[in-house]
């Protein structure tokens, strides 16, 4: 199915080839492109992935953040055992062209913002991510070219406290006011309890 | 003057508050405020294995939850690189047809009843009614019905389910008809909706707004035919434009894409490739508790040929069902019943997919995969990092786009458009909030 799916992967390279300062890495996984970028290179990238004819990229239609704290330290993450399974397998493992693995350490770069881009006259898509450091989460907002990127950054916000500079409106929108914490950070407790608000009766 | 409508309000289906300025009765300014039905379902995702987070996909949009489920079966699969059956994939067009139609329904009937239309909700709610019992008599449930599964289905289609859509289709063809004689050129009705909750093409797509919402302004962007997954490619429909960008438009569009549901549903029961033969030709039919008793003893002599009786619907599928609907790929997709409960290779299989530790194992990565739910585009990202659960699921709600255009929509408007922009957006609570 990877190869079926959009064309994702296309234009990987020629951004690496045209942002060469900003572009940390590209890969491709199950046939869909990404591209890491260096927050400082956000805004331009973006602007020249939304207007330059070939890309047309004129849908923001996700963003969202990663918290890679934990990434691969699940106590079920262990790898598969050395031992061959048991299972009598049917299917012969398929030949692996694509790699993915993650760019940087980390505690250097514990936050990744991934922005899904769509193109509607191509129908082609493209991942862009940007790693975050834990100690200084900011990035720059999307706002002045998608007007769909203030809302998926408020919900960043609210939900793993990613601060977007030149936000206008920068406040939590599921959560309430005085919630406090970022409650899909990989630290963030499930069961953790909120005092509840409201006028005490 | 403020004036704050909802969260809790009767021509609000869903809890949400907009907090409207008002000069007289023209509409100034709007604010929404969302996340009364926030149930952290991506920090719930994360914690269990990748088969745990169906029954919770159902409760996204709790209107047509098949899409949900079968859009994230899909990005899971698409992240274990395996791929349904061409049976399945003709399940799941069918069965997420009916769910778009029966949200479309529910949309245009709960609109036509908050402007004064009542007998077009009692119609359209019937009509929904029939579709759901087909629903039922597949998956076993009306709305809770989690059944889609990773690499497959839950069960196949029941016996004579072609007949009886057919038949179901032909009745909601007829309400559709009445309801569109009751609506499309009526006075009151047109006057409320033309015109009011107007967004041009550069607005919207700025949004990301897709579906129906989006075709209303006259872009013919659809996943399924954009970016085709399932067998959509191989199925003949339109995809309908409006113009306007206004309510009257969007009302139009949804009534269209029943009409073009109901097409694909027609073409993919015809061409369907057959599913189970000679069921009951051959071995013994034993009843499904008869063979867990016989397997709690060890008695499994005759199990390899035997066959169990088992009703599709609620007990999960039987070996001839199963492969039919299921991907050959032991790794993700649980064992037919006999031989959960037959052999001990079944049994393991079972074992290695259910138990804490074990299950489906995607390789780390990532991946993001959209189906076209009935309010635009559902997009799941799904993060693993090698182990059973899944490391992040990102649900890319359709309405939260639209939502956060609201305002836009509002304003200009009177106060009393409010409602229907409101119930032409069709916000859903649970795919909003999640």
């Amino acid at each position: 199915m990877g190869d079926e799916s959009p064309n994702t992967g296309r234009w990987t390279g020629a951004i690496q080839v045209r942002f060469p300062q900003h572009v940390m890495a590209t890969h491709r996984f199950r046939g869909q492109g990404t591209v890491l970028v260096k927050r400082e290179g956000l805004l331009e990238l973006a602007r020249f992935l939304k207007d330059e004819p070939p890309m047309r990229f004129d849908f923001l239609m996700d963003l969202t953040c990663v918290d890679y704290l934990t990434f691969g330290a699940s106590p079920s993450s262990a790898p598969a055992l050395a031992t061959p399974s048991p299972l009598p397998y049917s299917m012969k493992p398929k030949p692996v062209q694509e790699t993915w693995d993650r760019f940087v350490s980390h505690d250097a770069c514990r936050f990744e913002v991934v922005y899904h881009l769509y193109s509607s006259t191509h129908h082609h898509r493209l991942r862009v991510k940007v790693p975050l450091s834990s100690a200084d989460p900011v990035v720059d907002s999307l706002t002045g070219l998608w007007a769909a990127a203030n809302w998926f950054e408020r919900e960043v916000w609210d939900m793993f406290g990613i601060r977007f500079a030149g936000h206008p409106n920068l406040k939590r929108i599921l959560m309430y006011e005085s919630f406090q914490g970022h409650p899909l950070r990989k630290d963030y407790p499930v069961r953790k309890r909120q005092p509840l608000i409201g006028p005490v009766n | 003057m403020f004036l704050n409508v909802g969260p809790s309000h009767p021509a609000m289906h869903g809890i949400v508050q907009i907090i409207v300025e008002l000069d007289g009765e023209r509409v100034l300014g709007a604010d929404v405020e969302i996340g009364y039905l926030h149930r952290g379902f991506e920090k719930e995702s994360e914690r269990g294995p990748y088969n745990n987070v169906i029954p919770y996909t159902d409760r996204l949009n709790y209107v047509s939850p098949l899409i949900n489920n079968f859009g994230y079966c899909l990005a899971v699969e698409r992240l274990l690189d395996i791929e349904a059956t061409e049976r399945c994939q003709y399940i799941r067009v069918i069965m997420s047809e009916l769910s778009r139609i029966t949200d479309h329904l529910t949309c245009i009937g709960a609109s036509a009843m908050e402007l004064g239309a009542f007998t077009v909700f009692l119609y359209m709610i019937k009509a929904r009614e029939w579709l759901w019992e087909l629903i039922e008599s597949v998956t076993g449930a009306r709305l809770t019905i989690s059944y889609g599964r990773v690499g497959g289905v839950k069960a196949d289609l029941p016996e004579g389910f072609a007949e009886r859509t057919r038949k179901v289709l032909e009745e909601v063809r007829r309400v559709l008809l009445e309801c569109d004689t009751l609506l499309t050129r009526n006075r009151i009705f047109v006057d409320r909706m033309q015109g009011t909750g107007i967004i041009s093409k550069e607005r919207a797509i700025s949004y990301s707004i897709t579906g129906p919402f989006l075709r209303a302004t006259g872009v013919a962007l659809d996943v399924r035919k954009a970016n085709p997954y399932f067998v959509y490619d191989r199925l003949s429909f339109d995809v309908p434009t409006g113009g306007h960008g206004d309510n009257y438009d969007r009302y139009l569009v949804r009534m269209e894409e029943m009409e073009q549901g109901m097409r694909i549903i027609e073409q993919a029961l015809t061409r369907i490739p057959s599913g189970p033969v000679n069921m009951d030709h051959e071995g013994n039919v034993l009843p499904a508790d008869v063979m867990v008793d016989e397997a709690k003893m060890g008695r499994v002599a005759g199990f390899k040929q035997a066959r169990v009786r088992l009703d599709p619907t609620l007990e999960g599928s039987t070996r001839g069902y199963h492969d039919a609907v299921n991907a050959p790929e032991r790794r993700a997709v649980l064992p037919a019943k006999e031989d959960t409960y037959g052999n001990i290779e079944g049994l393991m299989s079972h074992f290695k997919l259910i138990m804490l530790g074990h299950g489906i194992r995607p390789p780390a990565g990532e991946c993001y995969s959209a189906v076209e739910g009935a309010n635009g585009e559902l997009g799941f990202y799904v993060v693993s990092d090698g182990s059973d659960r899944p490391y992040r699921v990102r649900v890319r709600p359709p309405c939260f786009t639209i939502m956060a255009a609201l305002p836009e929509l509002l304003v200009g408007d009177m106060m009393a458009d409010i409602v229907p922009t409101f119930g032409s957006v069709n916000m859903i609570g649970g795919e909003l909030d999640r």
